[in-house]
C-alpha cells in the first residue's frame, strides 16, 4: 500500500488552487525574497566585475610611487638608478598639474596636465592614434612638445586635425606632435580627458623641484612582489625614513574585491531575511489550513491514510507554495536585471549559481516551515480529528 | 469474523477517569445485520470507533477476521481501515473540494491501486448506489441522500470485510433515510457484513441482530 508521488502531488496542487487568493499572497512573500536575492546578489557582483576591470585595465604587474616628503629632491640620477634595479622594466614620473589648456578661443579649463617620459605611454597602454610619440630628445632639450588625450583634442578641434597646431597649457605654447586613442578610465582618472607633456618641460615651467610620483612595470605578475621590496629597500636607503608608498594592483584588487564581496554577502543576507520572512508566512498559513481542514484529516485517515501520506501531502503544498514562487522570484529578478543593466549601463547579470541557489533555499523554506504544520497534521488522532468542529 | 471480548475504554481528563465501555462483548458473524442501539452518551460512537479501529481498547480483546488488533501499530491500523472497514457516517464526511468521482476513489488511492482499475471499480461502486450519472458533481452540487449515497459508494469501493455507519440516516429526511437503508439491506442480502449504530428504533427493526447499550454496558440483545 504505497501512494504515489504524482497522486500526492495532485491531492496537493487540488488544495493550492481551492484558496487562489491566500495561496497568492503566501506566494507573494517567496516571490519578493527571491526576487530580491537575485537582484542583491546581481548588483553586487556586478559591481566587483566593474571594479575588478577597471582596476585590471591598468595592468596586474603595474607599481606606483608617490614620493609624500617634498623637501627631498628626487633626481634624474635617482630615476637611473630606479630603472637599473633587477626586475624593473620600464618605469615613468608621472607628475599631475592642473592648468587651462587653448587654442584659438576653444578654452579648457583644469585639464590634468602629465609630466611623462617616453615610457609612459607603453606602461599604461596608451597609443597612438595621428601623430608621433614623446621621445627621449624631447625629454633631454625640454621640448615644448604635448599630446592630447582624444576628448581634450575633440574639443579643441573638433574633426579638424591638430598635428602641429600650436596651443597654450597656462599661457606658455607647445606644438601638438600627436593624438592619443581612445581609452577607457580607470579608477585612477580620466585617461581621455588629459595631456601628456615631457616631464622635463612641466618641471620648469611649473616650478616644480622633485619627481614626486613614478609609475613602474615589473617583469611579470609574478615577480612583482620581489620588486616591489627592492625598490622599497632602495628608497629606503636613499631618505632613511619611508616617505613614499607603493601602491601594488594586486593588493589593490584584492582590498576591494574583498569589500565587495562583503557588500555582495550583505546584499544577499538583507534580502535573504525577506526570504526568510516569507518562509514563516508559509508556515502561518500551512498551520491555519492544517487547522481547518482537520475534518478532512479525520477522514482520510478513516479510509487508510497513513501519517506519512498525510505529513508528505502537506509537505508538498507548502513545497509547491515556496517553488512556484521561487521560480516567479527568479524570472521577476532576471527581468528586473536586464531593465536595470540596460537603464543604468551597468552590466549586472544573474550568475546561473545564484539563480540555483536562490531556488534551492526558497524550495528549502518551503519544507523547513512546512514541517512543523505538516507534522502536526499527520499527528492528529483519527477520532479526535472526525469529532473536529 | 468481529469478535470484542470484554472491552473495556477508559479516558482519562485531567484527574477524572470516565469509563465509556464497561466490559462489552460481541460476536459478529459473516453476512450478518449488526444494529447497536441506546441513548447518546450511552458509549455507543467509542464502540464505533473501536469497530472502527479509529480507537483502540485500554483493555479486552478485538478479533477482526481472527486476528487480535492490540498487537498492531499506527500503520497497521491504516491498512486495516483501508482494506477491511468501509464507513458510513452520519454527517457524509466527503471532501468537499473534490467531485464524487474522486472521493469514492480515495481509498483505492491510499491502497495504492493503478490508476486505470481506480477508475473501474470506481465507477461500479458509484453505479451500485444509482449514481453513476452524477460522478462528476461536487458534494454541494448533490442532495442529502445523494452524498450519503456516495459516501455508500466510497465505503464500498475497496470491497471491505464489514461496512461500518453511524447514524447513516440521522441527517437525512425519512425519504432519502429510506432509500439508504434500502441500499444497506440490498447490501446485505449480498452477503455483504453490516453494523449500524443508531438511535433510531426504525433503523434497528430492519436488522437482523439487535443489541441495546446503557452505561457502557449491553443491557439487551436480541437475535430476529
Amino acid at each position: 500500500m504505497n501512494i504515489s508521488l504524482k497522486n500526492t502531488l495532485k491531492m496537493s496542487i487540488q488544495s493550492i488552487l481551492s484558496n487562489k487568493m491566500r495561496t497568492f499572497l503566501t506566494m507573494l512573500g517567496i516571490i519578493i525574497g527571491v526576487f530580491s536575492v537575485i537582484v542583491m546578489v546581481s548588483m553586487g557582483q556586478g559591481a566587483t566585475a566593474s571594479v575588478t576591470q577597471s582596476i585590471e585595465g591598468m595592468g596586474s604587474n603595474l607599481l606606483n610611487i608617490t614620493l609624500t616628503d617634498r623637501t627631498i629632491r628626487f633626481s634624474n640620477d635617482n630615476l637611473n638608478e630606479l630603472s637599473m634595479l633587477e626586475g624593473v622594466q620600464l618605469l615613468s614620473p608621472n607628475i599631475n598639474w592642473m592648468a587651462p589648456v587653448k587654442y584659438g578661443l576653444n578654452n579648457e579649463e583644469g585639464t590634468s596636465v602629465v609630466g611623462v617620459n617616453e615610457n609612459y605611454m607603453a606602461i599604461n597602454g596608451h597609443t597612438i592614434k595621428t601623430g608621433r610619440l614623446i621621445n627621449p630628445l624631447d625629454i633631454e632639450n625640454r621640448n615644448k612638445v604635448v599630446l592630447l588625450g582624444s576628448e581634450v583634442s575633440e574639443n579643441l578641434f573638433g574633426q579638424f586635425n591638430p598635428i602641429d597646431e600650436s596651443i597654450s597649457l597656462s599661457g606658455i605654447k607647445y606644438t601638438v606632435v600627436g593624438v592619443l586613442e581612445e581609452k577607457e578610465s580607470t579608477l585612477f582618472g580620466d585617461n581621455n580627458n588629459m595631456v601628456l607633456i615631457p616631464y622635463t618641460t612641466g618641471m620648469r615651467q611649473f616650478r616644480t623641484n622633485s619627481v614626486s610620483s613614478i609609475t613602474v612595470q615589473g617583469a611579470d605578475a609574478a615577480s612583482i612582489d620581489k620588486t616591489q621590496s627592492d625598490i622599497e629597500s632602495y628608497l629606503l636607503t636613499l631618505y632613511g625614513t619611508d616617505s613614499y608608498r607603493i601602491f601594488n594592483q594586486e593588493q589593490l584588487l584584492s582590498t576591494l574585491n574583498e569589500i565587495t564581496g562583503v557588500l555582495t554577502l550583505l546584499l544577499g543576507g538583507i534580502a535573504g531575511i525577506s526570504l526568510l520572512v516569507g518562509g514563516i508566512g508559509i508556515m502561518n498559513i500551512m498551520l491555519v489550513t492544517v487547522s481547518e481542514r482537520t475534518r478532512e484529516i479525520g477522514v482520510r485517515k478513516a479510509i487508510g491514510a497513513r501519517r506519512s501520506n498525510i505529513l508528505f501531502q502537506f509537505l508538498i503544498e507548502s513545497s509547491v507554495i515556496s517553488g512556484i514562487g521561487g521560480i516567479i522570484g527568479i524570472i521577476l529578478g532576471i527581468l528586473a536585471n536586464s531593465i536595470i543593466s540596460t537603464a543604468f549601463e551597468i552590466p549586472i547579470s544573474a550568475s546561473l549559481q545564484v539563480i540555483m541557489i536562490a531556488f534551492l533555499f526558497s524550495l528549502f523554506v518551503g519544507v523547513f516551515f512546512g514541517m512543523y504544520p505538516a507534522n502536526k497534521a499527520s499527528k492528529l488522532k483519527p477520532v479526535d480529528a472526525l469529532r473536529y468542529e | 469474523m468481529i469478535r470484542l471480548d470484554n472491552v473495556i475504554k477508559t479516558y482519562v481528563m485531567g484527574e477524572i477517569e470516565l469509563t465509556v465501555l464497561k466490559g462489552i462483548s460481541i460476536d459478529v458473524r459473516e453476512g450478518d445485520f449488526y444494529s447497536i442501539i441506546g441513548p447518546s452518551g450511552s458509549g455507543k460512537s467509542t464502540l464505533m470507533n473501536i469497530l472502527g479501529c479509529l480507537d483502540v481498547p485500554t483493555s479486552g480483546e478485538y478479533y477482526l477476521d481472527g486476528k487480535e488488533i492490540s498487537t498492531y501499530n499506527e500503520n497497521d491500523l491504516a491498512k486495516i481501515r483501508n482494506e477491511k472497514i468501509g464507513f458510513i457516517f452520519q454527517k457524509f464526511n466527503l471532501l468537499p473540494r473534490l467531485d464524487a468521482f474522486e472521493n469514492v476513489e480515495l481509498p483505492l488511492i491510499y491502497r495504492g491501486v493503478k490508476s486505470k482499475r481506480r477508475k473501474e471499480e470506481t465507477e461500479i461502486a458509484l453505479d451500485s448506489v444509482g449514481l453513476y450519472d452524477r460522478m462528476h458533481h461536487k458534494p454541494n452540487e448533490l442532495s442529502g441522500g445523494q452524498q450519503q449515497r456516495v459516501a455508500i459508494a466510497r465505503a464500498l469501493v475497496g470491497n471491505p470485510s464489514v461496512l461500518l455507519a453511524d447514524e447513516p440516516t440521522g441527517n437525512l429526511d425519512t425519504k432519502s433515510g429510506n432509500e439508504v437503508l434500502d441500499i444497506l439491506e440490498s447490501l446485505n442480502k449480498k452477503g455483504r457484513t453490516i453494523i449500524v449504530i443508531t438511535h433510531d428504533l426504525e433503523v434497528a427493526d430492519r436488522s437482523k441482530t439487535e443489541i441495546t447499550l446503557r452505561d457502557g454496558i449491553i443491557v439487551n440483545r436480541k437475535v430476529k
